[in-house]
Order: C-alpha cells, then structure tokens, then sequence
C-alpha cells in the first residue's frame, strides 16, 4: 500500500499517541489490531471443534504444545469470507495471558496510524457490534475498524 | 583460617533434615521400645553425624547441643540409663530445639541460640545415673595423652566411653575400624583445605569418630603437618588410603585396620594385625549403603511441567516422522525412527516418573504431631501408618498434606474418645488412628481411620438444624450419605474451628474443596461406638492418565479409563425403547443408552443402518450407562492439557490432549456429559 507520502521522520519515531497496527480483512471489511497484542500469524491448521460451544467458537488449535481457541468473526460480526481461501490466516493475538486465534480472510499489512486520524466509533459506526470497536482509522482512502480485542472475546 | 562455608551449606541443611526426620521417626518408636537397640542406634548415628555437620559448617551452639544429646544417647545405649519418659522427651525437647536452629540456619538468620535449659536438663539426667555408674567409671582412667608419640599405639588417640560405644557398635556391626595417618605436604599453603577434602572422601567411605587433634582445631587450621583420623568403614582399607593419596599435597603415612581387642578405653595396647573375624563380609558394605542417605535435587515443578511439554512435543514430530517413513518406503529412517520411537518412550515414562514421589514424605511429618496432640488431651493413641511407600504426583504431595493434618487431628480430638470412656465401653484403653495409603488402578486411596466415638446422626442433624442448613422435617428423612454431606457443609464446621485442636479456623469442608481441587473425592464411613473413616481418592496424578480413544463420524475423543467399566458390541435389535429413553440389558441389567453423535451435536454423515454397534459402558457415580460410539481406537496413555479460560466447565469435556499427528483431541467428562 501506499505510504510514502509520510514523512520519514514519523514512521520511525512515534508520538505517544500513534498506533503500530496490523491490518487484516474479514469478508470485506478491513480491521486492524495493536501490533503489541499480536502473538503469530499462521497458516491454517487442523482445529478441532469443541462442541457445546458458541457458534462462533470454531474450535482448538494445537500451537507448538499449547492448546489455542480459534473464533471465527465471520460469525460473530455476520459477515461472509471472501477472496482466495489461499489468503486464510489465524492471527493469534495474547493479551491479559489469553491467548486466542482468529481467522481472517487476509492479512495485509503492519501499518503506522496516527492518533488524529482515528474516529471515535460513535461518530461513524452504529450497529449491534459496535462495542467490539475501538474506532476507525482513516489511511489514504482506506477505513481501518479497531477492534477491541478485549471486548471481543469476553 | 576459616573455610568459605556457604557453598556447602545447601548441602548441610537438606543433609541436617534427613537426619532430623530419621531422628524424629526413631525417637518415636524408642519411646514406643524403650529397649530397641537398632532404633537406638540409628538415633546415636544421626545425632553423631549432625554433631560432626554442624561443628565443620561452624555452628557451635548446635554441635554442643547435639553432643550433650549423645551423651545422653550413649548412656541409654551401654544400658546405664533407661529411655523413660521423662529422658524421651528431653531428647525430644532437645531435638525440637535443633529443628528450630537449622530452620533459623536456612533463613539466615544464623545457628546461634542459648540452649542452656536444655544443656542443664540433659546433664541433670546425666548426673542423676553418673552417681550410680560412678563406680565403672573409677576403674577406667581418664585419657590424658593427647600427644602424637608412638602412631601405633591405640591409645593416643584418646578414646573415651563414648567413642569406645562407637566402634564396639560398628565392629558388632561388621565394619571395619581403620586408623589413618594423614601427612600433608609441608610446601602446602592452605593446609585446612586439604584436611577438608581428606574428610570428605572419607565419609563416603564411612564415619570419621574421632580425629588427632580435634576436627575443629584441624578446622582452624592448629595442626603441625599431620592429623590422625579413626574411621568406620564398610570398604578396604587399602582402596580407602589410596582413594586418599589421589588428594593432591597429601599422603597417607599409616593406614591400618584395627582388632576389636584393642580397641579398649586408653589401654596402651599394640595394633594388631589384620583379624580374620574382621575381613569385610558383603553385607557390611549393603548396611553401610542403607545408612547413607539418598542423593536428591531439588527442582522447581515448573521445569518439569516444561520438560514434559518438549517430550510430549517430541513425541508428537516423532510420529510426523514416522509418516514420512511410511510414505516414502526409506528403511534406513524406519529403522532410526525405531530407535527414536524407543528412546522417546524411555524419556516420557522417566519424566512422568520423576514426577512421582512416596506418601512418606508427608507421612513422616505425623507420627510427631499425633503423639504431642494425643499427651495434649491426654489421650492414648497408636498411630500407625500404612502404604508410605505409595507413590503420588508431587503437585498431589505438596497439597494433601494440610487436609490430612486436619482429618487426623479430627480423629484425636473428636474420635478417640477419653480413657475413662473407652474403658466405659469395653474398647481397648489406647485408641488407634491408622492412616493407610494404597494403590488401586489409577487412583490412590488414602484413609484416616480411628477407632473412637464415630459420628452420631442425631447429633450431626440437629447441629445442621441449628445451623439453618436442614429444617426438622428434611432431617427425618435423610440417608446417612446425606447426612454425611452436611459434614462437608461450609455453613456446619465452623463450630469446629472455636476448638484449639482441629482448629486452624479450617472445616471439613475446606478439606474436602482441597481434595476436589485436587480431582479427587472424600467420602466417609461411621458407626457409633466403632470409629470413623475418612477416605480418600485420588488420582495417580493430574497430568497423564490412561483412556480410552474412540472416534464418532470424523471426531476422536478420549474417555478416561477410570470412568469406563467395559466395552461391548450389540446389534440394533439389542436396543429397546422404554418411554422413548434407548435402552440396553448387559448381563441382566437394564441400562440407558445415549449416541455420543447427537450428544456432542456431530453432524450426522447419514443414517447408517450397520448392525454392529459398539457401546462403551461407562461408570457415573453409582450409576452405568451405555454410550454408542462408531469405532474403537484403543487404549492410551495421555498428557492431560487444559483448555484455557476461554473454555472453562463445558459440561461434558474435561481437557484436551495433543494428539501423535500434531492435532487437539478433547477428553469426555462422562460425570457432566449427560
């Protein structure tokens, strides 16, 4: 994507209130998450279901040892994959010593966002799955959803 | 010159507890036979060598305390003092001190105490029979030389009584008493050094009794060039000295082997030649090794939670490899993965293993307690312990400890009636209190059981109505399994916790929350008049378990063992329909059928009509229950892995495993299934 009208200077040092994000795309839309909260981004793998669950609890993952929840968005924000299965990836974020996957459609970039191009949610969004997202951040023509991991996954 | 000690010092204080419980258990059943000789003998070696740690590391108020302690010892052993019970809990009271010394040692805040009282206590007993023996002890003349003339003379080394007790044991034993002259290089700089490296091959050889001049002017570095050492040894001799010359700056100048004859108190008498009754038989050598304490190291649990975590992944690659092999059709990676396979199989059973360690360690820590709570409420109790050798998981070790205490002390305070009762009722005057461990299939039973009062109903429901718990009317008609319930009851036992005794403020139902944090269950028996019985069950450990593996539609899960009681095939005509709840009858027993598919909501690939159909018949509470499954996989041993938060009380799932192809695999909880 294309940053380069961003002055060198701010890509390296960041004000305290820019964020260092990772974009990813769920169906259409593109979200983006604290790079701090995210652990690993992998391929696929085998996830076992764990009936009795919600919906949108897809299942266990086996990482390196560990046992890892994946969930899936796609059902919990009601959207349809989309793009090339090829693309699919789990993201496991870690924050407050949980560590949880998601699946998302594509991962795209690691990005800089600047505090003053942030909107608060409630000025732009509002839909049931409002609470999950911290804001929206607004690249070049791009709308980046921050989500709010905390949120998300109580 | 003093040595830098502090390296030795972990080694001194996990040695000084060794020695402490050994000093503890024995004392206990010297008190129980006042005339056990061996018991008596392991006490005179464990204060001996605590005497002699202490004295090298420094700590001199606990070497004086120890060695007043022998004194006594020794007396009790040549028979002119009889271990009554006021001399047993001296030593008691002695060795309590000693405990609280080593404890200050190992926080730090050094071995330094005033043991005066005590000191004044174990010479007052051993002045009350030194008046009687008075006449022994005039025939004998006090050692007075102390120099080094003539090397071959006994004599010089100043033996007293107590010494002489040593080795007559020793040598009744079958151990060899060597005298070893030591010379060191005159050039040497740090001659203490070499003096301490000399002492401690020696005691793995055996037990230095006595040195010329004393181990702690030869601490202190106040000898000239050479020191003289009388040890007891299970080993040659010769090989010892020559173990000894392999210290640089050193060399053994005498060495030789001492006749029981000689070894008189201060007779001048010659050494003699090597005695034929003396060349060491094998089992001087199996008793010495008994004697001498295991080697441990002590480490942190999470280490080898970490460990076991690498082999199970391990494990898991092995098995990748292992495909490969098998796809490939490469011999020579069939038959190195073979050694893998037996090598990784080795490594996983020694991790689980290390893992395991006996009951007795915290059982040991009982026998005391009980005797000072039953002279407490002047009760009279036998304690006595079974299965100790049973082993456990170390994080089960280290958490069953506090409910037992509470059981037992439960048991004496509440169960054992008093004297004058037990006489009433025609019991035996001493109570019993058994604590038993045992093992049985994947779990271990431990039980406290007392021969007292046991708990009367009526008096347990109407504490449970005063409480509020149960009403008048719910108490009429309650089994005795609820009424032992209402034991565990938080709302029930906190009158227990105004009594000092079973107090701590800790119920039974705390106890029983311990043991079903620990996967386990408590249950108890009673009769009145006839006694109580708590048990137990626990699991081996909380980590592995063996299960069952089955598969329905393309998932497999994993049914623990303990909660299967048998499987079985039936056709479909075997499955008959009572209030449209699917039933079978095993062996003329009805039982409720449930399809593992639509319990866990897999999705159905189609409605197969095949007749044979496997049922595993599993085991919930008193209850059996047939649950259909497609295929059976097998039997295996698996590495229990929590779920996470996320996950937490699904009913019908417990864990998960990581299975050999690297995938997760849930395991059914059959209690929270249906």
């Amino acid at each position: 994507m294309d940053n380069t009208n961003e002055p060198e200077t701010q890509m390296l040092v960041d004000a305290p209130e820019d964020l260092q994000v990772v974009a990813f795309r769920l169906g259409k839309e593109e979200y983006a998450v604290n790079i701090l909260h995210v652990q690993e981004i992998n391929r696929l793998l085998n996830i076992t279901r764990v009936p009795r669950t919600e919906k949108y609890i897809k299942g266990v993952v086996n990482l390196r040892g560990n046992i890892v929840p994946v969930i899936n968005l796609h059902t919990r924000f009601g959207l349809l994959p989309d793009g090339d299965p090829e693309d699919r990836r789990i993201i496991v974020f870690h924050f407050d010593e949980l560590k949880v996957g998601v699946i998302v459609d594509e991962v795209s970039e690691v990005l800089h966002i600047k505090a003053g191009d942030i909107e608060e949610t409630t000025k732009v969004y509002d839909s049931a799955h409002a609470e999950h997202i911290k804001g929206v951040a607004k690249v070049d023509e791009r709308l980046l959803i921050l989500l709010d991991l905390k949120k998300t996954f109580e | 010159m003093k040595m830098d000690m502090s390296q030795y010092l972990d080694v001194f204080l996990e040695e000084s507890k060794e020695h402490l419980e050994n000093l503890n258990q024995k004392l206990l059943e010297l008190e129980k036979h006042p005339t056990d000789v061996s018991a008596l003998n392991e006490i005179f070696r464990s204060a001996h060598t605590l005497k002699g740690m202490s004295s090298t590391m420094g700590f001199e108020d606990l070497a004086d305390l120890t060695h007043h302690m022998e004194d006594i010892l020794s007396d009790l052993k040549e028979g002119m003092l009889a271990a009554s019970p006021p001399v047993v809990d001296a030593l008691f009271r002695s060795f309590d001190r000693i405990q609280s010394m080593i404890e200050n040692i190992e926080r730090g805040i050094g071995g330094d105490s005033d043991n005066r009282d005590l000191i004044g206590i174990l010479n007052g007993i051993k002045q009350g029979h030194m008046e009687a023996a008075a006449v022994v002890e005039a025939v004998l003349p006090e050692p007075e030389n102390h120099v080094l003339q003539h090397s071959q003379d006994i004599g010089d080394l100043g033996l007293n009584e107590y010494d002489m007790a040593v080795l007559n044991e020793a040598i009744n034993a079958h151990m060899r008493v060597v005298s070893i002259k030591v010379e060191i290089d005159r050039e040497c700089l740090m001659k203490t050094v070499r003096a301490y490296m000399v002492f401690r091959s020696l005691e793995e050889e055996g037990e230095v009794v006595k040195t010329i001049p004393s181990a702690q002017e030869i601490d202190e570095g106040k000898f000239d060039s050479s020191f003289r050492v009388l040890l007891i040894t299970g080993s040659d001799p010769g090989e010892v000295c020559r173990n000894l010359n392999n210290i640089s700056e050193i060399q053994v100048s005498e060495c030789e082997e001492l006749h029981p004859d000689s070894l008189s108190v201060c007779a001048p008498i010659p050494v003699l030649k090597e005695s034929e009754g003396l060349s060491g038989e094998p089992e001087a050598h199996d008793q010495k090794k008994g004697v001498k304490s295991k080697q441990t190291v002590r480490v942190d649990i999470e280490r080898l939670d970490n460990l076991m975590n690498l082999v199970g992944e391990l494990v898991m690659h092995k098995g990748r490899l292992e495909q490969i092999g098998v796809n490939r059709k490469i011999v020579e990676l069939d038959e190195t993965i073979e050694q893998i396979d037996r090598i990784s199989t080795d490594l996983q059973a020694v991790v689980m293993k290390v893992r395991m360690v006996p009951v007795e360690q915290v059982f040991n820590r009982f026998p005391r307690m009980v005797r000072d709570l039953a002279k407490e409420l002047n009760k009279e109790v036998d304690f006595i312990i079974e299965g100790k050798e049973t082993e456990l998981d170390r994080t089960v070790i280290d958490e069953i400890g506090d409910p037992l205490i509470h059981l037992l002390r439960n048991a004496i305070d509440h169960g054992i009636e008093s004297s004058q009762e037990r006489v009433v009722r025609g019991k035996p005057v001493k109570g019993t209190v058994k604590l038993r461990a045992r093992h049985e299939g994947n779990n271990v039973y431990i039980e406290v059981e007392d021969d007292g009062g046991g708990i009367h109903t009526e008096q347990v429901l109407q504490k449970a109505i005063e409480k509020g718990l149960i009403d008048a009317k719910e108490a009429e008609n309650l089994t005795w399994e609820e009424t032992a319930a209402l034991l565990f009851h938080s709302g029930f036992s906190t009158a227990y916790a105004i009594t000092e005794i079973s107090g701590r403020g800790v119920g039974l139902d705390v106890v029983k929350n311990k043991i079903e944090s620990l996967s386990g269950e408590i249950f108890v028996d009673s009769r009145p008049e006839q006694g109580t019985r708590f048990r137990i069950k626990l699991p081996l450990t909380l980590a592995i378990i063996q299960a069952l593996i089955i598969s329905v539609q393309d998932e497999i899960y994993a049914i623990p063992l303990s909660s299967v009681d048998e499987t079985t095939m039936i056709s479909s005509q075997d499955i008959k329909l009572i209030q449209n709840q699917e039933v079978i009858m095993l062996r003329g027993t009805v039982l409720p059928l449930y399809r593992l598919a639509s319990q866990l909501d897999i999705p159905a690939a189609q409605e197969s009509d095949i007749d044979d159909i496997y049922v595993v018949i599993v085991r919930k509470g008193e209850r059996q229950i047939g649950l259909v499954v497609d295929t059976l996989i097998g039997q295996q041993e698996i590495v229990i892995k929590s779920l996470g938060r996320l996950f937490l009380g699904i009913p019908g799932i417990a864990g998960a495993i990581v299975a050999g192809d690297g995938n997760v695999r849930l395991i059914l909880d059959v209690a929270t299934l249906f």
